[in-house]
């Protein structure tokens, strides 16, 4: 599983998103390639204007909000 | 009723009177009346918000003519919550789905001018003609702007190039039960109050002073009628503050009682929200100074316009 999570680079948010998201593995016990990506350019490939994103093998899962640990966890394959 | 409980807690109760009466009483009043008000205004607003975010805004605003386009991105951008960290995603989002500048730009004017914080504080202080009517001058300002700052823009603006869109990222995660909306409304309604509520009662405290301790004439002789250039002079002095709504909003209404005209305070208040040099920074990374230019300077002079309207009218 390859987990990418995408942000403007600028509010706390995505940083926030990132943790959460990495707490979600350790519960899970999953394997997954995790990336931060606050390349405007990038994040703009996946069409996402409302960060952050949480893009799961190159699909966009959720965007414009936090999400907490179960609804991260909810998105896993 | 409110009113009568906290008259009786400040004069009768605690027995004072003066300049530190009159503070203390506006404090306590204002601040838990907007703040009630605030929430209740901003968790519906986030409820609504559940149904509509950038991208489908985004998708609706497409291929639509200039004058709609240009409408309905000052409508929209009521409704989606701004910071200034998301102005660049916004923009390079909106050229990428070949939506005109002018109706991108009328989205980045609409969405930080009429905030939903900005909206539910006037309401909260003022009822909904105050509110209705900044939110009304709000959007032409919107509208105009983004028209002539579409016509004023050019291709070599534009600093970076816009990149394609590679993947196909519209899910179905869009369609959520009525139950969670209104839990994340809720969610969000009271993460908004926790983050600005410090703001806003330091907004209404400084609100407090002016009320309890600055002579009415002072600002009268400043702010009211009798300087003919308060308007120009308070969006000018508002443009490089970057204060949160929050803060500015909740003086509005001391200012207004004694004295200033309500033009000029509300075109202060635009000036702060629309317009700040951090934003002028961000922006900085996608567009040449003369757009920047050219952005400021339109949206200054509209919000210059609205105060004198105001005033005029009201």
């Amino acid at each position: 599983m390859e987990i990418k999570v995408l942000g403007s680079g600028c509010c706390s948010n995505c940083e926030t998103q990132m943790e959460i998201v990495k707490k979600a593995l350790a519960t899970t016990g999953k394997f997954a390639k995790l990336e931060k990506v606050i390349d405007m350019v990038e994040v703009m490939k996946y069409g996402v204007m409302s960060t952050p994103a949480i893009v799961i093998n190159d699909e966009v899962k959720s965007r414009g909000k936090v999400l907490n640990e179960q609804e991260v966890i909810a998105l896993f394959v | 009723m409110w009113l009568n409980s906290v008259d009786f807690f400040i004069y009768d109760f605690l027995g004072l009177s003066g300049g530190l009466a009159d503070s203390l009483h506006f404090f306590v009043y204002d601040s838990i009346k907007i703040l009630t008000l605030v929430f209740f205004i901003i968790y519906v607003i986030s409820f609504i918000q559940t149904y509509i975010n950038t991208e489908t805004v985004r998708e609706y605003i497409k291929g639509k003519s200039q004058f709609v386009g240009n409408l309905l991105a000052a409508i929209f951008g009521i409704l989606t919550p701004f910071c200034s960290c998301s102005s660049i995603p916004l923009f390079l989002g909106f050229t990428q789905a070949r939506i005109p500048r002018s109706a991108t730009f009328s989205f980045l004017i609409s969405s930080p001018m009429n905030n939903e914080i900005a909206i539910a504080i006037l309401f909260a202080a003022f009822g909904w003609k105050i509110a209705f009517m900044y939110t009304l001058f709000g959007l032409i300002t919107a509208v105009v702007g983004g028209y002539v700052i579409g016509k004023l823009s050019r291709d070599e603006d534009i600093l970076i190039d816009i990149p394609y869109m590679e993947h196909d990222g519209v899910a179905s995660f869009e369609k959520l039960p009525f139950v969670k909306r209104v839990n994340d409304a809720w969610k969000n309604a009271f993460g908004i109050i926790k983050d600005i509520y410090l703001y806003v009662l330091i907004g209404i405290s400084i609100g407090a002073v002016i009320h309890g301790y600055v002579p009415a004439d002072f600002i009268v002789k400043y702010t009211g009628a009798e300087n003919p250039f308060a308007v120009l002079v308070a969006v000018i002095a508002g443009i490089p503050m970057y204060a949160g709504v929050a803060s500015i909003a909740p003086l509005v209404e001391p200012l207004t009682s004694k004295g200033m005209l309500m033009g000029t305070a509300l075109s202060f208040m635009m000036a702060v929200v629309a317009l700040s040099l951090p934003e002028a920074m961000i922006l900085k990374k996608v567009m040449s100074w003369r757009l920047i230019g050219i952005f400021f300077g339109i949206v200054g002079f509209g919000i210059i316009l609205v105060g004198y309207l105001f005033n005029i009218i009201l």
